[in-house]
């Protein structure tokens, strides 16, 4: 009798998923931003539970579809990808590797929690400038060029530059 | 009253808001006074709508009739619309609109702080999400009303002539009814009236700061949207977000 069982496991997908990376930050995967928050393999099909990271997040429809491609690519037949909100999807859930990346592709990585700065003075943040390392950054606007980013620059080195929101 | 039910209308509210704020917002791009702001506005409806997009999605699960997020935006008429009305009133001067967020988002910072705790989980994670994009909106128009308040004589008179003309509009916000109070029993979403005091105190430090004059409570307040009574200025603002689908229903990006 034929099997039905498909032979591949977790870890597998989660590799698979990796190849899957952020649209407007490319260095970045879905799997190191905490994006994909679940897999779950029954008998003959994949369920990738994803949840968005902010709530107007446009690059989320360009992910979902990139995912549905990847394991079409990869011959699953049944699957399914489905939005989770049951946990807030917050910068705490990115790995140090995904920070470092950050930092060496140009944006100040997150810092802080949100919640952790709701009245801080604008004047005490300290982001580093991921050029040339200096604190002596000045925050321009809490609102960039996508919903995670906010706009700073350097004094030091006299460059513009993005940061990730803490969310 | 069934729970689905109830549970459906309560999203329509909370999703209507919202998408009518949101798409209000929205009519600042290409039009801000400064750039920094055009994007800043743009990113406050962005979020909006996406919370409203997240809502209504799930809106359409619970009601389980085959409509899905864009149907329930684009083809409802103004009766069947669920927000309060001072989120559907013309976006005015660059300070009306800030006021506006400011009323908003301080009122939403301590009440989804609040429908966390509600016992589903979809909804808890939804409000979760939003209350940190919160965070940003209020520090945001926080920081507008102490420059236009503490600005120039015309900066000062326009935001308070602003702020004036939205307070008949606040009490709405705290309005409640049988839906609300079956979902308070049944899914532990939280009520309105111990949020006001929340909301007070955030308004007056700002007003204080600004030097603006808290308008008066004992005056006529606005309602009805939530049961689809809106304003005149409701149904040209739809005209015109779904005018693009109801003519060409079947068009794809």
């Amino acid at each position: 009798m034929k099997s039905t069982s498909l032979h591949i496991n977790k870890k597998q997908v989660l590799d698979w998923l990796k190849e899957v990376k952020d649209p407007e930050i490319p260095v970045l995967d879905v799997v190191e931003m905490g994006i994909v928050r679940e897999v779950e393999i029954k008998e003959n099909s994949i369920t990738v539970k994803i949840t968005p990271t902010h709530s107007g997040c446009p690059a989320m429809q360009a992910i979902e579809n990139s995912i549905i491609s990847l394991l079409h690519e990869k011959g699953i037949k049944k699957f399914s990808v489905k939005k989770d909100f049951s946990a807030s999807w917050t910068t705490d859930w990115m790995s140090d590797e995904a920070r470092k990346k950050l930092k060496d592709y140009g944006i100040a990585p997150p810092k802080y929690r949100a919640d952790q700065q709701i009245d801080q003075p604008i004047s005490e943040r300290s982001i580093e400038c991921p050029y040339c390392e200096s604190t002596n950054t000045s925050l321009q606007s809490e609102f960039g060029s996508t919903a995670c980013k906010a706009q700073f620059y350097c004094h030091n080195c006299e460059q513009a530059f993005e940061h990730f929101k803490c969310h | 009253m069934k729970t689905k039910d109830a549970l459906f209308e309560f999203l329509l509210r909370l999703a209507d808001d919202r998408l009518v704020l949101g798409h209000r917002t929205s009519e600042w791009c290409g039009h801000g006074p400064i750039l920094e702001e055009d994007i800043a506005l743009a990113n406050l409806a962005l979020d909006h709508i996406g919370q409203a997009n997240n809502l209504l999605e799930y809106a359409a699960e619970v009601e389980n009739e085959g409509r899905d997020a864009d149907d329930l935006a684009y083809f409802r008429n103004t009766r069947e619309f669920r927000n309060i009305k001072m989120v559907e009133l013309p976006i005015g001067d660059f300070g009306f609109t800030i006021v506006r967020e400011l009323l908003f988002s301080a009122f939403n910072l301590h009440y989804l702080d609040r429908l966390k705790q509600t016992s589903d989980k979809q909804l808890a994670g939804l409000a979760s999400k939003a209350y940190s994009e919160t965070q940003y909106h209020l520090r945001h128009s926080k920081q507008w009303t102490l420059r236009l308040g503490d600005g120039t004589d015309e900066s000062h008179r326009r935001i308070q002539s602003s702020l004036n003309e939205l307070w008949p509009y606040t009490g709405e916000l705290f309005d409640e009814d049988e839906i609300e109070e079956h979902l308070v029993f049944e899914l532990n979403i939280p009520n309105k009236e111990p949020v006001r005091s929340g909301w007070n105190q955030t308004i007056n430090e700002v007003l204080e700061e600004a030097g603006l004059e808290r308008p008066a409570d004992d005056q006529y307040m606005q309602s009805g949207g939530r049961t689809g009574f809106h304003t005149e200025h409701l149904g040209s603002m739809l005209a015109e977000m779904q005018q693009l689908p109801r003519a060409y229903p079947d068009a794809e990006w």
